[in-house]
């Protein structure tokens, strides 16, 4: 750089000592977050052989031929351009219909409605749209793995509210107000739950709306798995009174409709939330691949009866891990939703993390250890049941027979 | 037939070999339940057989399959009952169904060699008196079968640990 000429003494020096290292120019708060606990136990079990994973959190599914179709056809059909940012019109308008007849929420599919990349990105844009510097978010865990290293990048502050197998894994109202500080500005609300697969009814869901009027908070519920749930059908907190306009609601084609690598995912909420969402959207993304898009308005406007022969599959494969896993003798609470069992292993003496390394390296079976869903999740292991029958069973007996050797 | 019959067979057209004490956890029901329904239904031959499907372009010893269009006169009274029996009857047939449309039966028929089944053809099944028509055309390859895609392009590519 070229001296200027003439320079007061109080300017700030352009001289700074040189960085040391790589790490030295990644920002701080990239810095701050750790590794997922996930990915460790990805590179120890990927590549071997003979393993039966219970690991997996996608549907065993391939996407139902009529919705990959769809999406070949207009690609044959040149249907290759970037779309209107918020997603293709008639998409907005089949999830807006969607919601409507499954879970009583109506939504403006012009104002109200934004396609994203995977129901991951409609969390990310949802936290950066809302979250401050310094401003508290609430997330009941255990819980899938994003919101806090996401709440970390926007420079919140995570509050962890841990929900115990006791209360089967629900988030209680008392835990809700004993976690809140005036800082406290957003809720996550992830049910039907990975990992634990506990839902909420309506009965347990409106004391929180109560907490979370009182408290003036905003919710963001990720309700990606609303369609596996088994016995009682799924409440949209946004369907609670008085709570549309306090909820962005989060969910995507991946788990209902087997479409995980389509990164298909939509978030719906009050019009100025969504309006910011869309900002951030449209700088970073764009829009999402158009591909997709078209597949799931396959997915939504054709694809009920293939969806529902699906949760129906997993409901059977879910009554079939439970009841193995207690037969084995691993306590397990009784998951109503998505498609984990989370049952306990603390009665062997081992971490969550030992017996998963144990269980992978000695009898071949993955599953992942709780203590990666954060708070609450330390002696439980989540065992994905999106397996076909046979392979659940041989992993049980190969679990059993662990078991007897600890 | 109730729900509980109709997943049980939906499952067992899946996979015969699952036992009973495994269909009533997946059904949540108890097994005498089970039990009892599939004995029931085997009584009253819902379930006919229980067997295995097989792709036979991987055995050394290949079959040849053929499918048969047969145009026949009905006899009165009995329509195609009788001659649907005659036809049958012979081990070598497969399957037949009485068709809407060009002609009346589709029967299928396997042998050992091409030779073997235009032969049975041409001596069996032309000669029935009430048969006014054949028509043979032979199955090169079969892609998929009882729901079955034989040559699985999908496999399981999911990731083995995914958040």
């Amino acid at each position: 750089m070229i001296k200027q000429p003439v320079k007061s003494e109080s300017e700030p020096s352009t001289e700074r000592s040189r960085r040391k290292s790589m790490a030295d120019y990644l920002a701080d708060n990239v810095k701050a977050i750790p590794p997922s606990g996930i990915r460790r136990f990805f590179d120890l079990v990927s590549g071997s052989k003979d393993v039966i994973s219970l690991g997996v959190g996608e549907p065993d599914f391939v996407t139902p031929w009529r919705f990959r179709d769809a999406a070949v056809y207009s690609i044959e059909k040149g249907r290759t351009q970037y779309t209107s940012n918020a997603g293709l019109p008639e998409l907005r308008e089949a999830i807006a219909e969607y919601l409507h007849g499954r879970f009583g929420l109506t939504y403006d599919p012009a104002k109200e409605v934004l396609v994203t990349v995977g129901a991951s990105e409609a969390v990310d844009l949802a936290l950066r749209a809302l979250v401050n510097p310094g401003d508290e978010v609430l997330i009941p865990e255990p819980s899938y793995v994003c919101y806090s290293p996401i709440t970390k990048l926007c420079g919140g502050v995570v509050v962890g509210i841990e929900t115990r197998p006791e209360d089967g894994f629900k988030l209680t109202p008392a835990a809700l107000r004993a976690a809140l500080t005036p800082k406290s500005k957003v809720l996550i609300l992830s049910f039907p739950n990975n990992p634990t697969g506990a839902i909420m009814t309506r009965e347990e869901l409106l004391p929180i709306a109560r907490v979370v009027e009182e408290h003036d908070l905003i919710v963001v519920a990720d309700e990606i798995y609303a369609e596996l749930t088994y016995g009682a059908k799924h409440v949209s907190f946004a369907s609670l009174p008085g709570m549309r306009d306090r909820t962005v609601l989060v969910s995507g084609m991946s788990k209902a409709f087997a479409m995980t690598g389509w990164r298909m995912g939509y978030a719906c909420g009050h019009p100025e939330i969504i309006a910011a969402m869309l900002k951030i959207h449209q700088y970073t993304v764009m829009c999402a691949p158009i591909m997709s898009q078209v597949a799931a308005i396959e997915a939504l406007r054709g694809g009920m009866e293939e969806m529902e022969r699906m949760v129906e599959s997993f409901n059977q494969r879910r009554r079939l891990i439970v009841q193995g896993l207690r037969d084995i003798g691993l306590p397990c609470h009784e998951p109503q939703g998505a498609f984990y069992a989370f049952p306990s292993i603390r009665h062997t003496g081992l971490t969550s993390e030992q017996f998963a390394e144990r269980l992978f390296r000695e009898a071949k079976v993955a599953a992942v250890p709780g203590n990666v869903f954060g708070k609450g999740g330390e002696g439980f292991l989540r065992c994905s049941y999106a397996t076909s029958p046979t392979l659940l069973q041989e992993a049980l007996e190969r679990i059993g027979k662990f078991l007897k050797t600890l | 037939m109730d729900d509980l019959r109709l997943k049980i067979l939906e499952l067992l057209r899946e996979d015969g070999r699952l036992p009973p004490s495994t269909i009533a956890t997946m059904l949540g029901v108890d097994e005498e339940t089970v039990r009892e329904a599939i004995a029931d239904m085997e009584k009253k031959h819902v379930i006919v057989k229980y067997g295995a499907t097989i792709n036979w372009s991987k055995v050394d010893d290949d079959k040849v399959t053929a499918l048969i269009e047969v145009q026949c006169t009905p006899e009165r009274g009995r329509g195609f009952e009788k001659i649907a029996e005659r036809i049958y009857l012979y081990p070598e047939v497969k399957s037949v169904y009485l068709m809407s449309g060009a002609y009346d039966l589709l029967v299928e028929i396997e042998g050992k060699t091409l030779k073997e089944v235009a032969s049975f053809v041409s001596s069996k099944l032309a000669p029935i008196e009430s048969v006014i028509s054949t028509k043979t055309f032979f199955i090169l390859k079969k892609y998929k079968q009882d729901g079955v895609i034989f040559e699985e392009l999908n496999g399981d590519h999911r990731l083995a640990v995914s958040p």
